[in-house]
């Protein structure tokens, strides 16, 4: 490994332990905790991807999460971050976005075509000629993107867990150590979350040399790991902010939901780039980054190198380089260098050239930078009389930081722009959030933790309910960034952001267009919007449009930081999957019974009884039995609602469109519910059974929003009276069929004797021992009595009733039964039959309407619309041989317009033909003509209108009485 | 290389000229004043402008153009709405849409690409057939298609959604297109600004004057104007505007949130729905993807992004892309909804003569821009409501005709 450094006093490599892994092919070996970006440069790869649209080489640049020019492919996931991602053994990677290979990449004849691509060139041809745009845009998709994905991958789904805290710190460098100590001395639960492997942060690459540190570090370390009110989170990135201080924090595990009282941001800066031609080849890089390779990984970032600065941290850096034996050929600093700067004399006493006032004006090379050219600078123009070319292998950018306060700004912080470090800092943060160290401008370590002092003690104080204010005191009065780190160059190829290829040119140009708006710059340059969302783009993007605009960063802005900081994997955000299913209590039983299942809602319920082969065999055979015998139908899904107190009477009369405070004990009465513009939303039977005791049952699918609303009429109606919800507490079936009676009778002690047990009346009793009630309804227009009754008891009921029916021809039936035997009787299905706009007017369901109540939910609208019906549900019914090409929502056609659908239709063996419902203009309806139904492949059925109920229409099967209230058309 | 590129490449002219003017003073008067520089702002402006040939109009904006719901959308344009009303209308959006990169000379991406609604429920799948049967009497290509045909187009897809409530069919509108969001309002404002519209971003509207029931003027941040009509084209910020002449609106303003992904090789041709799931997903030119899910549960006038969305949307789309999970979210954001009844948009004149109102967008906005702006543009030139219109005024609420668009438009954008 040509590039590999002696052992560093702080490095993260095991050297004890090598692994291998392999990129495009070819094996590399790196040590226990190298990246794979520091492991191919270790190996003198310095080319470790193509860029976004030209196909540039590119290299390290920040070696911090940010270099999204080297991403790579492995066999289990797309696009790893190679500054990042820790090598595995046996790793096996491919390049994105490459046509060929890293070192030949067929697509890099794109940046030879650059000038006809200029920023925005999509938009401005491919459209003509028309015909030829399917064309372009199939091209443009095929070079667009840059991981790819195995379709076949599972799903990997991590499950997440939680975490709560009084003090979150996010970032543990010095700031955050000290801060974490300060808020965790003074009382508070502390969370240090950091998103490297090791604590320490900038202390263990940017003051590596200095001796007086080593003390610092060594304690604070230390005392974080030894405090007992200090937990630590070690590579997990806090993805954002949201609100009362939620924060997930992402890390290989899985994601950590964080709920804290108060937060600290310890966050530090990025590093910024220098503008220059070819700032983006392969040897250029941040002087930070050439930092975390040489103290985290051991790895020489060149052999010769030029050091392009605007602060005392690019001095630092050279001295850096120096300690480890690489030749400085040159400081190039673009302001004048600090006389004072002992730093300045420590280079240019070891023979390095500091040149000040200058810049570089071009990288030289093709892939892989040989040599610089610098010039006396002014202003971001070079003067080229006196040009010098420096030959060397990398060059160090250490011109200027933004601050990470992504997770500040979405706490609902703002920044300002200090005039003094000509860099945004914090300007007002909302209580409970704090920002420590160099996010906040402190820069000399001293002022760094006299800073996190304060915010750390701050934070402890948030927490106990105190107002904690804090100074600015600490922040640096001296510039560390440069208000100008970019140079012109008539040729371009100086890059603003290199995620998505940007040039200066490109920025200027898309201003100059109008899109002079720091949100629309970015919208239609896309600065910004690459895979690391502008970390190194926005701060010259802000400075460049500023310029142009002549006005201050400030007031020009900056677009929105928004989640997540860096990318977070769908699986990890996912978490556990989760699906409850409700099942009934006889759920067992159907499955004995060779039931397939379809769900509604939550709930699964049996569809029909038999082979999926014969399924409409085995529902024309469940509805001959309820027909002719006897069947019994799970209904345990219908809501089931007690009401109860003085106040029930009002609660359902209110509630419901119907008189209900008339309803006699003993006996149900159908229970239609609209909502208030006085559309359908529910319907079900009310049965009384003491004066101040209502049980009422509900569709499954509305049954939960049915109690809720009583529950909140109660509440606003200041009423006497509970609701309680005995849905899945009891069960419920349906016993229906000539021979019902004779099947349950020697089972209860309810006298079913007509007299003493008519139709729509409801009693309570024992049924094989378990207390019951029984309604007599009639859904499926037969006799019949629906038994509720406690789950427990459901599976015994449900078995003895089988076995005794059995030998009469008892047969469970399904939904598709239930459904075909209500049809019939042209009961409604809400929701199926009327729509999101249906009022009971045009469901023919007047009768259940009662106005002369003076008040209920509804009332006022349905007060309007009686007379004013759109539309009707009429009946209809056509020969089998036609009929059975008709589906439910097939359209009813008059005149050539739609004049409705068919909301239920059914081939009924009962009737010998098809029978069906449909919802069609009131002018038709009135006119009564034969419906014109529009069935697949567009033939017209016609069908002759037919009244219901179809089967049975004086109730007699169901024995009705004087007072006829079920619902049907 | 298209002959356009080269011929830009090889010219020494300098750049284009600018899509929008620099900031300028505001005139004193206007014969209208549009609020609201989004899609729908900047579209109106421009057929009043074209097809009306009035272009003494202002278009107010307070933040940036298109900085509303019009660059916060994930971009779907479809026409496959249930009630006649509704596919009328988003159809002849569609052909407007059609031909937009023509007649702004300007490249808005349009990109038909299928449009899937998945049914996970047999009754979604009537209500898919419902649709379907709609569609197609208006001559409007949807159709309901089988499981099978829905694995040989998306083979990726897992039916069965990981166990629970697998998909049953589809309505699939083959018309189903994406476009470039921002490139649309651009296209409009330059082709506005053009003919003589004056743009004001930066300028918002603070009141708006009316006397004897009839709208006089505005006032704005920067001094007040008259005006002979204002037309309130600002979605979720509506409420505040009304509030301003006095109009009662059923309008609830929810937060609509998505995300994207990081940007991966398209390897999704199609746009796919799912009501159950409460997903849609599409993959962008740029290779990200483009994930939606239902509005917020809870009325909220803030465009704050909330982890619950992210973390539900991710559970939900593995079900039918379980590979997904490898990929990551990139950046999340939030646009405000202004929800109608009825799930179709309010539209056309008031009781305020001279106001008039373009709203009740909710989550299906940004395919109606084009049909909004000349709807309206036409409405406002001839002070009287376009035919296609009518049965979105906002009189409807008053008379009980509603139209009942929920059941295509919820999710389904």
């Amino acid at each position: 490994m040509p590039y590999r450094l002696s052992r560093q006093p702080l490095e993260w490599i095991d050297r004890e332990q090598t692994l291998r892994f392999t990129l495009e092919g070819r094996s590399y070996t790196s040590y226990q905790g190298d990246t794979v970006s520091a492991a191919l440069l270790a190996q003198g790869v310095t080319t470790l991807g193509r860029s976004f649209k030209y196909h540039r080489p590119r290299g390290v640049l920040s070696l911090a999460n940010h270099d999204v020019n080297a991403l790579f492919d492995s066999d289990m996931e797309p696009q790893l971050r190679g500054d990042v991602t820790p090598v595995t053994d046996g790793l096996s990677l491919t390049p994105v976005n490459v046509n060929g290979s890293l070192t030949r990449d067929r697509d890099s004849i794109i940046d030879r075509l650059g000038r006809f691509l200029p920023v925005g060139f999509y938009y401005r041809a491919f459209h003509r000629p028309r015909a030829l745009f399917p064309f372009w845009e199939r091209l443009i998709r095929r070079k667009a993107g840059l991981g790819r994905v195995d379709l076949d991958w599972s799903a990997r789904r991590r499950p997440k867990r939680y975490a709560f805290c009084d003090v979150l710190v996010v970032g543990g460098g010095p700031a955050g150590m000290q801060a974490a100590l300060s808020a965790a001395d003074a009382g508070a639960d502390v969370l240090l979350v950091d998103e490297q492997p090791h604590l320490g942060g900038s202390l263990d690459y940017q003051w590596v040399n200095d001796p007086r540190v080593e003390d610092i570090r060594t304690q604070l370390k230390q005392d974080v790991a030894a405090h007992p009110r200090i937990g630590v989170l070690s590579s997990a990135v806090a993805a954002g902010v949201y609100e009362d201080f939620w924060v997930p924090v992402s890390t290989p595990e899985g994601i950590v939901k964080v709920r804290a009282r108060a937060l600290v941001a310890a966050t530090g800066l990025l590093e910024q780039p220098a503008v220059f031609r070819n700032n983006d080849l392969p040897g250029v890089m941040l002087a930070t980054g050439a930092q975390r390779l040489i103290h985290r990984y051991a790895v020489a970032p060149c052999r010769r190198a030029v050091v392009l600065t605007a602060n005392a941290e690019g001095y630092r850096a050279a001295l850096d380089l120096l300690a480890v034996g690489i030749e400085v050929a040159a400081v190039i600093d673009i302001e004048t260098p600090q006389p004072s700067g002992e730093m300045v004399s420590a280079l240019t006493d070891r023979g390095v050239p500091v040149l000040g006032r200058h810049a570089i004006y071009e990288a030289q090379g093709s892939d892989q930078v040989t040599a610089v050219t610098v010039a006396p600078v002014e202003d971001g123009r070079c003067d080229l009389q006196h040009a010098r070319e420096i030959a060397c292998d990398g060059v160090l950018m250490s011109v200027g930081w933004a601050p990470a306060g992504h997770l500040l700004y979405q706490a609902g912080g703002s920044f300002r722009y200090d005039d003094h470090l000509h860099q945004l800092v914090p300007d007002s943060l909302p209580p409970g959030v704090f920002a420590a160290g160099q996010v906040n401008g402190a820069f000399a370590l001293s002022a760094q933790l006299a800073d996190a002092r304060d915010a750390g003690a701050a934070a402890a104080d948030h927490c106990r309910g105190e107002l904690a204010g804090r100074s600015e005191g600490h922040r640096d009065r001296l510039p560390h960034s440069s208000p100008w780190p970019i140079v012109e160059h008539p040729k371009g190829r100086n890059f603003v952001d290199f995620d998505e290829d940007l040039q200066l040119k490109d920025l200027k140009q898309a201003a100059a267009e109008g899109f002079d708006n720091i949100e629309l710059l970015k919208r239609f340059s896309t600065i910004g919007m690459g895979p690391s969302q502008g970390k190194h783009a926005n701060m010259n993007g802000i400075r460049i449009l500023a310029r142009l605009l002549g006005q201050g960063i400030d007031e020009t802005g900056s677009t929105t930081a928004r989640p997540f900081y860096h990318s977070v994997p769908m699986g990890d955000l996912a978490g556990r999957r989760f699906r409850p299913e409700r099942l009934t209590p006889l759920h067992g039983l159907h499955l004995e019974a060779g039931a397939q299942f379809m769900s509604a809602g939550a709930w699964l319920r049996p569809e029909y009884y038999g082979e999926p082969g014969q399924r409409d065999a085995a529902i024309a055979a469940e509805v001959r039995a309820v027909r002719q015998a006897v069947g019994l139908v799970d209904v345990s899904t219908l809501g089931k609602l007690e009401i109860i107190g003085p106040d029930a009477g009002t609660l359902v009369e209110a509630a419901y469109t119907m008189r209900m405070r008339n309803l006699a004990v003993g006996m149900t009465r159908y229970a239609l519910m609209v909502d208030d513009s006085g559309v359908i939303v529910d319907d079900g039977v009310a049965a009384r059974l003491a004066d101040d005791h209502y049980y009422l049952s509900a569709t499954t699918s509305h049954a939960d929003t049915t109690a809720r609303e009583l529950g909140r009429c109660i509440l606003e109606w200041g009423l006497d009276a509970q609701v309680v919800n005995r849905t899945g507490q009891w069960a419920a079936m349906n016993i229906a069929g000539p021979l019902s009676r004779s099947v349950l009778e020697p089972f209860t002690d309810i006298d079913l004797d007509d007299a003493a047990f008519p139709y729509l009346g409801v009693r309570e009793g024992k049924v094989c021992g378990y207390p019951v009630r029984l309604l007599r309804v009639g859904f499926v227009g037969e006799l019949g009595y629906e038994i509720h009754l406690p789950a427990p008891a459901a599976e015994t009921v449900w078995r003895r009733l089988c076995k005794a029916g059995k030998p009469l021809g008892l047969r469970p039936f399904g939904v598709e039964a239930q459904r075909q035997l209500r049809l019939e009787k042209g009961h409604v299905i809400v929701g199926q039959d009327t729509d999101g706009l249906t009022n009971p007017f045009e469901a023919g369901m007047s009768w259940s309407v009662h106005l002369k109540k003076p008040y209920f939910i509804g009332r006022p609208s349905l007060e309007r619309l009686k007379g004013d019906v759109q539309r009707r549900l009429v009946g209809f019914r056509v020969p089998q041989a036609e009929g059975s090409a008709i589906r439910e929502c097939h359209l009813v056609i008059a005149n050539g317009e739609i004049a409705g659908r068919v909301t239920s239709v059914g081939d009924s063996e009962t009737l010998g033909c098809v029978v069906g419902l449909a919802m069609i203009d009131a002018a038709l309806a009135e006119a009564g003509d034969a419906l014109h139904i529009r069935v697949d492949g567009g033939a017209d059925v016609v069908a002759e209108r037919a009244d219901t109920p179809f089967y049975d229409p004086d109730g007699a099967r169901q024995r009705v009485a004087e007072e006829q209230e079920l619902a049907h058309v | 290389m298209p002959w356009r590129l080269l011929k830009a490449g090889l010219s020494k002219q300098p750049a284009p000229p600018r899509f929008f003017p620099q900031t300028e003073s505001l005139k004193p008067r206007y014969d209208v004043v549009i609020i609201g520089g989004g899609g729908h702002g900047l579209a109106c402006a421009y057929y009043l402008a074209k097809e009306h040939g009035i272009t003494n109009v202002a278009v107010l904006e307070r933040g940036y153009l298109g900085g509303g719901n019009t660059g916060r959308n994930t971009t779907i344009i479809r026409s496959n709405y249930l009630t006649p009303e509704g596919v009328k209308f988003y159809d002849a959006s569609l052909k407007l849409f059609e031909d937009l990169s023509q007649d702004f000379d300007l490249n808005i991406f349009y990109s038909t690409r299928g449009h899937y609604t998945l049914a996970h429920t047999d009754s979604a799948m009537r209500t898919m057939r419902w649709r379907a049967e709609v569609n197609k009497h208006y001559g409007i290509d949807s159709a309901l298609v089988d499981r099978e045909a829905i694995a040989r187009d998306v083979p990726y897809m897992d039916l069965d959604c990981a166990g629970n409530d697998a998909v049953m069919g589809a309505l699939y509108h083959a018309p189903g297109a994406v476009a470039r969001h921002d490139a649309v309002a651009w296209g409009y404002g330059r082709g506005a600004y053009q003919r003589g519209v004056e743009i004001h971003q930066q300028t918002e509207v603070t009141g708006v004057r009316v006397e004897g029931g009839r709208v006089r003027g505005v006032s704005t941040n920067r001094g007040d104007i008259e005006c002979g009509a204002v037309v309130s084209m600002v979605a979720g910020f509506t409420p505040r505007v009304t509030d301003m002449v006095g109009l009662r609106t059923p309008l609830e303003i929810y937060p609509l949130q998505a995300c994207v992904t990081e940007p991966v090789k398209p390897f999704m041709d199609t746009i796919i729905v799912s009501g159950s799931l409460h997903v849609y997903v599409s993959q962008s030119s740029r290779g990200e993807l483009v994930m939606g899910a239902s509005v917020d549960p809870a009325v909220l006038h803030s465009t704050r992004s909330t982890f619950d969305f992210v973390e539900g949307l991710a559970d939900r789309l593995l079900d039918l892309f379980p590979f997904t999970s490898r990929l990551r979210v990139m950046r999340q954001w939030a646009g405000m909804s202004d929800l109608t009844p009825d799930f179709a948009p309010i539209m056309g004149s008031t009781p305020v003569e001279g106001f008039y109102l373009d709203a009740g967008w909710g989550t299906w906005g940004f395919k109606a821009t084009p049909i909004s702006g000349k709807t309206m543009a036409s409405t406002v030139a001839n002070g009287q409501d376009h035919d296609l219109i009518l049965p979105f005024n906002l009189s409807r609420f008053h008379d009980y005709r509603l139209v009942g668009e929920k059941a295509a438009a919820s999710v389904g954008h």
